[in-house]
């Protein structure tokens, strides 16, 4: 028996203690001595310039140290390129205090710098800025006929793929048909933690940049194309980071900004934005959508369209694949898929999770709601009929594909079959009772990644890779694949990250993760265990002389042949027998192309939701969810469930209660804060079921993982959206479902 | 379109800042005299003043419960309150609950059940449900959802939360009741 086989169980996360006892530090909880303070000041106006900054009268106030905008900013990098970060998309990223020109509400215009955040607060607040104001345009409505096709976009976007078969014919000519149009406003990530970036300075034009990130390697070579740094200069670190969910993909504002300030005040400087603020860094776009289906006699697809239209900013080029998932998920010969983007005055969106399946997903899954009852079938039943064994798009198989497996697993979790077809036919408590489901899919990724592995001669093992842990579980997942390749307990393995002193790691996102780095982990502890063989080899009547890596296991601490357990070395012996201080070894991980370029990659998912609607209010209670994922091997039982968990949430967040609304009139967000900006709170968690369909799946990666960050989501909007028409008879095409729309 | 839009008036010289003062509080059964501003809260002295940082800022707007501390026992969102009005007050924060070697029961039961993920409102989270202990309040699983809900977690954390208050809430009652 193997005590230290980790992969696949449910250890406690190995960082708990410390997020549960208030020691784990958060990039705004490094308190560097002689510590300055900034406060970022905001445009109150959406398009115009600047006349006018009257800094000389807060600059007057003891304690203030420096009032920087574009009247007083050093000469910085003078390229676009110098301003790209490593998903920047097409156009020229926004430059902070750049010029007295606005191009959105809430542009950063100001940073105050004080000995104290009181003060520089206080002085913030006082700072009297005049600006000359100009018509601007922030209503998407407005923009429905200037939508224009994106060029290249940034990394990872795929164009929708090209028409197939003859989609308008085939539409026509259908037995039964759907058109609909489905809409979402802005929704903002709002991690708990604000974004906030202390910056030590090292002196002699050296920094540590501790700042709220997904990619610290990223924020790196930003900082330093925009600052002019070099390689030694910067430093950034994120340990422990409050949330992400795509907020902190790109570097923000908050980073430049105090970047800015220590340099030019040789000094420490910490500079944190305020909730509000935290609406003005990227959001999830506004998007509209347009859906056709049709069938045939037997209920299969005869033909499918999905155009989107969502907005971007002035300056760039925002892109997410919407309509591209609508392509695969369904077996259909005749698809035309459609896309478009349109300008606004307001700033860049930015990945949101499940960027661009989770909008997509909702216009798909509603339509094919819509679609069934159209074809009198059950929204199961239609799914069933037409699934897709090949991914139409790129034709190519499914490295593998269990969604069926969620079906069956999840419908019968759930009792779908005590749902009655008709709406309005169920009650309970005396209000309407309606059951819908939805499904999903999302991209297996692996991107390279690197780890150092190093021993010491007691045992414990250290291993590195400078990823980032934002609540998903990387140190956990990390510590057991670590260990269980050596065959160590969980307590002899420590998991560092969020370092850019480490080997490099991509952008902890897209839920390539656990992919990713963890092959990275593998494979360095399999060099390392490789040196320990050799090193057990050296020492006289080794009993495993001769025999090579693929011949030896590590298993409870021991390093034994796999094909004669009593030929065994205890590991601890071998390194102290060797007199090595410490052993080390470096691996990279990248994904293995030749094997992959015949599949397409994916996992998938499926919710079924329950809601109950009080008739004469208009409420909505979700009271049941399961959700059915197949995302190839789980790591971690315990902290996958939670992403789950919490994935369903957010979908039932975006379908019943999410949105940023926009007040045309000032172009500003106006429910920029918690109390406005509504999500789900303890009291509106319906009763979860997470059902991991076992995959298994060599061809993704040698640990078969797909990631789960993001799939969860999926689904669960457009189930609860399904739920709501069945148990109403209203089909709400525009979310948030609010009680309005159903009176 | 172009319409000039400028701030307030200018009267001369802005006013300067209200001068600093000691303040006496109580913290983890600590004594801490901290030179503060009039306006500061007791959420900035505790984390930039005393350095326990444990205590978490999500909103600063008493929207997210993320800054929950217990002032005299009770829970409060130390955001919304400031320094000053707490002089020689018992304080417990996050860190005078339990340390990561010596967990108390709640903290283990967030442990436990994953009722975290980032762990950004977790302090917040369990000072609140130590707040209802305290209270002797919360003992269905309904009371607890709805006491609890003053406690963002963006994460969606929730269902490891009522687990691990309950567990904390059943147990504490059956040791009442023994
Ligand atoms: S920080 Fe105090 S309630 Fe949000
Ligand atoms: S654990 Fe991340 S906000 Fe609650």
């Amino acid at each position: 028996m193997s005590q230290t086989n980790h992969i696949g169980k449910g250890p406690n996360r190995v960082d708990g203690p410390l997020k549960v006892s208030g020691t784990a530090h958060y990039s705004g909880e490094f308190n560097v001595p002689n510590l300055a303070y900034g406060y970022v000041v905001s445009s109150p106006i959406a398009k115009g310039k600047i006349v006018a900054i009257h800094a000389d009268e807060v600059r007057a106030l003891p304690g203030v140290l420096e009032v920087f905008s574009h009247d007083n900013v050093p000469h910085l990098a003078w390229f676009d390129k110098s301003y790209k970060d490593q998903i920047a998309p097409g156009g020229s990223p926004f430059r902070p205090l750049h010029e007295p020109d606005i191009t959105f509400n809430q542009q950063p215009v100001a940073l105050v710098v004080a000995d104290t955040f009181e003060l520089a607060r206080y002085a913030a607040a006082l700072l009297r800025i005049d600006y000359e104001q100009e018509a601007h345009e922030t209503n998407l409505e407005t923009k429905r006929a200037e939508g224009f096709v994106p060029g290249k976009g940034k990394t990872g976007f795929q164009p929708p793929p090209p028409p197939r078969g003859n989609p308008d014919k085939a539409w026509v000519n259908a037995t039964h048909q759907m058109e609909a149009e489905y809409a979402h406003g802005a929704q903002h990530h709002n991690p708990m933690e604000l974004f906030t970036t202390t910056v030590e300075w090292r002196g002699d034009g050296q920094i540590t940049a501790y700042d709220k990130t997904q990619g610290v390697f990223n924020v790196k070579n930003y900082l330093m194309g925009v600052f002019g740094l070099g390689k030694d200069d910067v430093r950034v670190v994120n340990q422990f980071m409050g949330g992400g969910f795509g907020s902190g993909l790109r570097p923000q504002y908050s980073v430049f900004m105090g970047v800015l300030a220590a340099l030019e005040l040789k000094r420490s400087v910490r500079v944190t934005l305020t909730r509000q603020q935290m609406f003005s860094i990227g959001h999830r776009p506004n998007t509209l959508q347009v859906v056709k289906m049709g069938t045939n006699p037997d209920g299969t697809l005869a033909a499918l369209q999905h155009h989107a239209l969502h907005e971007t900013s002035q300056f760039e080029d925002y892109t997410e694949n919407i309509v591209n998932w609508s392509g695969m998920l369904y077996q259909c010969d005749n698809v035309k898929l459609g896309y478009e983007l349109a300008k606004l005055d307001i700033y860049s969106p930015q990945d949101m999770r499940a960027p661009g399946a989770a909008s997509g997903n909702v216009g798909l899954e509603v339509a094919m709601d819509e679609m069934a009852y159209a074809a009198g079938l059950d929204p199961l039943e239609f799914r069933l009929r037409n699934y897709a064994d090949r991914d139409q798009n790129v034709d190519k198989p499914f490295s593998s594909k269990k969604l069926r497996e969620c079906y069956q697993q999840g419908a019968a979790k759930f009792g779908w079959e005590k749902r009655t077809q008709e709406p309005r036919s169920m009650r309970a408590n005396g209000k309407l009772v309606g059951m819908g489901m939805g499904g999903g899919v999302w991209d297996a990724t692996q991107n390279k990644s690197a780890a150092k592995a190093l021993i010491s001669a007691d045992g414990h093992l250290t291993v590195r890779s400078g990823t980032g842990e934002n609540g998903t579980g990387t140190y956990t997942i990390m510590t057991q694949i670590a260990a269980e390749t050596l065959g160590l307990p969980l307590e002899a393995v420590t998991f560092e990250l969020g370092d850019t002193d480490q080997p490099e790691a991509p952008i902890q996102g897209g839920s390539w993760t656990a992919a990713s780095v963890g092959t990275a982990v593998k494979n360095a502890c399999d060099a390392l265990g490789e040196k320990i063989l050799k090193l057990a080899q050296k020492q006289d009547d080794s009993p495993l002389k001769g025999a090579k890596f693929d011949e030896v296991e590590f298993v409870n601490g021991q390093l034994r042949l796999r094909l004669d357990h009593d030929q065994a070395v205890v590991l601890r012996d071998v390194l102290q027998a060797s007199g090595e201080t410490q052993l080390e070894a470096d691996s990279s991980a990248t994904p293995n192309m030749a094997k992959q370029q015949g599949y397409s990659m994916h996992s998938h998912n499926v919710a079924f939701a329950e809601v109950e609607v009080d008739e004469d209010l208009g409420t909505i209670k979700v009271t049941r969810v399961v959700s059915a994922v197949a995302a190839g091997r789980i790591l971690n039982q315990k902290t996958a469930r939670s992403q789950v968990l919490g994935s369903v949430i957010w979908g039932l967040g975006m379908a019943l209660m999410e949105e940023t609304i926009m007040d045309h009139k000032f172009g500003r967000y106006v429910n920029h804060n918690f109390a406005e900006y509504h999500i789900p709170v303890n009291a509106d968690i319906p009763h979860i079921d997470a059902i991991f369909v076992h995959e298994d799946d060599d061809i993704v990666n040698p640990l078969g993982v797909k990631g789960i960050g993001e799939v969860g989501m999926l689904g669960v909007t457009a189930a609860i959206a399904n739920a709501v028409f069945h148990a109403t008879g209203k089909r709400v095409r525009d979310l948030p479902i609010m009680l309005d729309k159903l009176l | 379109m172009s319409q000039p839009l400028t701030s307030t008036p200018y009267t001369g010289g802005v006013p300067a800042p209200v001068p600093t003062g000691p303040v006496r509080l109580h913290i983890n059964g600590e004594t801490r005299t901290l030179q503060l501003a009039p306006w500061t809260s007791l959420l900035d002295a505790l984390r930039e003043y005393a350095h326990l940082t444990g205590t978490k800022k999500g909103c600063d707007h008493g929207q997210c419960g993320a800054c929950t501390v217990l002032v005299n026992g009770l829970r409060i969102n130390s955001c919304l309150t400031l320094a000053v009005m707490h002089e020689d007050d018992d304080i417990t924060t996050i860190e005078g609950l339990g340390t990561p070697e010596n967990l108390s029961p709640l903290q283990q039961a967030f442990v436990d059940h994953d009722a975290f993920q980032c762990g950004y409102c977790t302090p917040g989270q369990i000072c609140s449900a130590q707040g209802l202990l305290n209270e002797g309040r919360a003992h269905s699983e309904a009371e607890i959802k709805e006491l609890m809900s003053g406690n963002l977690c963006r994460c969606g954390a929730y269902v490891g939360i009522l687990d691990a208050v309950k567990e904390v809430v059943d147990k504490e009652s059956s040791d009442v009741g023994a």
